[in-house]
């Protein structure tokens, strides 16, 4: 078990920095000059050069990519250049809306397709089947952010249940909070739901024609419960590999969401960041992002080595 | 005081409840909906319109300022003297005056702003507006000399931007996200991404305000836009991005439409030095060439003034030029025969407001229609700064120029349209050096006509300010004479 996680730790490090030099580098390409954003089209040259001065936009390439990853490591992700505030700061204040919704919008999704996927696996080929992979097709099949807008049409115009976007902030309380992203979660969570419910349902079906179901079913149990006694944990791989994508996923993509309901989280700064040539701002926080991506991913093969014996021999 | 009783706490929770009955009492916040979020809320240190539209006249004041009509009126300065020859300025400025951190505004705060925003090292956007000064004195707490190198005409004017305001040495570099001013409003709280909240200063010095808290919910899609409206999340939109909806909104009782008139003028920027568009022949084959009215029509749902120079046709300086370049396709394309244009492809660049995006493609096709190609390609703010602005790498691109009083771009030399005209200048410089005001009237023309009969660029519409509100609210600006959102003058009716 330790020389497995030891192994995936050296190429998760590999990894991220292999991301930041592609980070990096590939944002530096990108034409278009922070300061001269900054100071509008209206604004004098001296003006401009006296910030990017004061920006240090004038250091040579390789200095500021050092200075860069040298403040990473030290926990220091620079200061925004139009907002002129540490960038940590404004990681802080989004995570608390990006990393609720994604963890909202992931139980949802979880909890919706758990008992979906395994109904619809249960009765095989039924009606109840049928109608089930129907659901599901449609719900990948709708974008969510047309399904957002028509939720706030229901839910925020016409009945006034839920306000059209933004976001209240914790400090008005917890369940202010929850309401505050319980239409954005849905929006998020419908898709995800329905491809979840159709890999659960597949990967128990798999499981479900697996010799050692047959073994279990001609031991005398019935089919209900060598589904739950055997067949579920083993078809829980593909399902867990399936959540850690989504997970990571809700955290980085929720960028059309968030523009959608407004939400200051972290793909609307990311967005703005790209708009607004703060690329400082999109090098951190992308790599923030390549970091819990990475994470999540060895923690989810950690986590099947748990639900698979066999992969814990670090092959 | 450990466990109030419960007859107290009855009457807390009554006392609340009668408080927050909205029939007592008109309201006194506000949510004031913006499409972008400023990047910093330092005037004196970014461009951004967006910046002015949170903090002008609301959280700093200058000298002077603009009030809805456009025109400048006393603020900080409450009177002054302008010697003879128009070199000195002498202002009296308010006692009892103070900042938002407590500290005493005086007329040394005035030189200190001043002298910071034309020092070497200024970020000051509009660096430029302060290069006339010669000198600033403090005479005492509540007088202030300005000596100017040169008469200017447009010194008041200048002194009225956001760029001007007055700012306090202590506070002066952590404006960007802490703003400390002398405006009815006071900064409390900026959510990155979300919104800006300000609330009343008890103790500024001028009349008191209606209102007690502000707030700016920035949003940028137009849809959600609408729905913010709609849902009643935000009371205002004073530039409302969803220009389709506004029929809706305003059949609605709840909202009110307001449409006014901004600074913009939304010009098809020429290139000036790239052949053929060097020839005036050929701007003035395009000029032709473009239906004003169905491009208002067509990108603006209707919302829009045509325009045939670079000016403001609700100034009293405004001259109406349209006729000069109105719509004949016959006469651009005789135009084109004339120069020897044939198979003309031009690069058209737009920038994301839908006033260029929208409005290119219907240019386009109107360029199409006289046998001029375009080769169109959407950009970022960005990327248009940098390859059209900076590079001047286009030949064509569409941009609202949203300066009040900015016809003087047509004689800076480094300026993106690559136009240089001597008698341009000449005018210029004589309206420069001009304080009488039929005089000047008359340069004003002089300079509309001199850049209309250059063709210099294609003048399409002055853009509207669409805003909607709700219909309780009292007080808003109808036009945009400066980009502000002054709250000032706002309250709501019961």
């Amino acid at each position: 078990m330790l020389v497995f996680i030891l192994k995936r730790s050296i190429s998760l490090l590999l990894t991220l920095i292999a991301a930041s030099f592609v980070i990096f580098f590939v944002i530096e390409v990108v034409p278009g000059d922070p300061a001269s954003f900054m100071m509008g089209f209206e604004a004098s040259p001296e003006a401009v050069e006296a910030l990017r001065e004061q920006l240090g936009l004038n250091a040579p390439l390789w200095e500021r990519y050092l200075s860069w990853i040298v403040g990473l490591l030290q926990g220091d992700f620079g200061t925004s250049y139009t907002y002129k505030v540490p960038i940590s700061d404004l990681i802080a204040d989004r995570i608390w809306v990006s990393l609720p919704l994604a963890a909202f919008a992931l139980t949802l999704s979880i909890l919706i397709a758990f008992p979906v996927g395994v109904l619809a696996a249960a009765k095989r080929n039924s009606a109840t089947d049928v109608s089930i992979m129907g659901a599901t097709q449609l719900g990948i099949a709708i974008p969510n952010f047309w399904f957002a807008m028509i939720l706030v049409l229901i839910f925020a115009i016409q009945n006034r249940w839920f306000s059209a976007g933004g976001f209240p902030g914790w400090d008005e309380g917890f369940w202010v909070g929850v309401k505050g992203l319980t239409l954005p979660a849905i929006s998020l969570a419908l898709p995800q739901a329905s491809i979840l419910a159709r890999v659960m349902r597949s990967s128990l079906l798999d499981t479900l024609d697996e010799d050692y179901v047959r073994t279990a079913r001609a031991k005398g149990l019935s089919r209900r419960q060598a589904l739950w006694r055997h067949a579920l944990r083993n078809a829980m791989i593909p399902v867990l590999t399936i959540i850690g994508l989504q997970f990571s996923f809700l955290m980085a993509g929720s960028v059309i969401i968030e523009r959608v309901f407004f939400l200051p989280g972290i793909g609307s700064l990311v967005f703005l960041g790209i708009t607004q040539r703060d690329l400082i701002v999109v090098k951190s926080v992308v790599m923030l992002l390549v970091f819990a991506v990475i994470v999540v991913t060895f923690l989810v093969d950690v986590a099947y080595a748990f639900v698979d014996p066999r992969l814990r021999k670090g092959r | 005081m450990r466990k109030p009783s419960y007859l107290a706490l009855v009457g807390t929770a009554l006392l609340l409840a009668t408080s927050l009955t909205p029939a007592m009492a008109a309201q006194t916040d506000i949510t004031v909906g913006m499409v972008l979020e400023p990047p910093n809320l330092d005037p004196t240190a970014g461009a951004a319109a967006a910046i002015d539209e949170v903090v002008y006249a609301n959280v700093f004041e200058g000298l002077t300022r603009f009030n809805s009509s456009g025109e400048v009126i006393p603020a900080l300065a409450q009177s002054w003297d302008i010697s003879e020859d128009g070199l000195v300025y002498t202002f009296n400025l308010p006692s009892g005056v103070t900042f938002h951190d407590g500290t005493t505004f005086d007329a040394e705060d005035v030189k200190f702003s001043l002298d910071r925003a034309r020092a070497e090292d200024s970020t000051n956007a509009k660096k430029n507006i302060f290069e006339g000064i010669d000198t600033v004195e403090a005479l005492d707490a509540n007088t202030v000399r300005i000596t100017l190198t040169k008469p200017d005409g447009l010194f008041l004017f200048q002194m009225a931007k956001g760029d001007a305001v007055i700012v306090a040495p202590e506070s002066a570099a952590d404006n960007a996200t802490n703003p400390i001013g002398t405006g009815p409003f006071k900064f409390d709280d900026w959510v990155q991404g979300d919104r800006v909240e300000l609330s009343k200063y008890e103790g500024y010095w001028g009349n008191p305000v209606a209102l007690e808290q502000v707030t700016f919910e920035f949003i940028a899609d137009p849809t959600a836009a609408f729905a913010a409206m709609m849902a009643e999340d935000v009371d205002t939109f004073p530039n409302f991005p969803a220009p389709e909806t506004l029929a809706q909104l305003d059949a609605d009782p709840r909202f009110s439409v307001v449409v006014g008139a901004t600074e913009g003028e939304t010009i098809l920027s020429t290139n000036n030095a790239n052949p053929p568009l060097d020839d005036v022949r050929v701007r003035e084959a395009i000029a032709h060439a473009i239906d004003r009215q169905a491009i208002i029509d067509g990108a603006m749902f209707g919302y829009g003034t045509p325009i045939g120079t670079h000016f403001n046709p609700s100034n009293p300086n405004y001259i109406d030029l349209t006729g000069q370049s109105d719509y004949d396709p016959d006469k651009s394309r005789a135009l084109l025969a004339e120069a020897g244009i044939t198979d003309l492809t031009l690069r058209l660049k737009l920038p994301p407001p839908s006033y260029a995006r929208r409005g290119g493609e219907v240019i386009a096709a109107q360029l199409r229609a006289v046998g001029i190609e375009t080769e169109v390609t959407n950009v970022e703010w960005a990327q248009w700064l940098d390859e059209v602005y900076k590079q001047r790498d286009y030949d064509l691109t569409i941009v609202s120029h949203t300066e009040p009083f900015d016809i003087g771009i047509y004689v800076r030399d480094d300026y993106y349209f690559n136009y240089s005209s001597d008698e341009m200048v000449a005018i210029m410089n004589e309206l420069n050096d001009t304080t009488d005001p039929a005089a000047r009237t008359l340069l004003i023309h002089k300079a509309q006509q001199h850049i209309a009969d250059e063709y210099v660029n294609g003048y399409l519409f002055q853009l509207a300010k669409t805003g909607v509100a709700n219909s309780k609210i009292n007080g808003l600006w109808e036009n945009s004479p400066t980009q502000a959102n002054d709250m000032t003058g706002v309250s709501w009716s019961d």
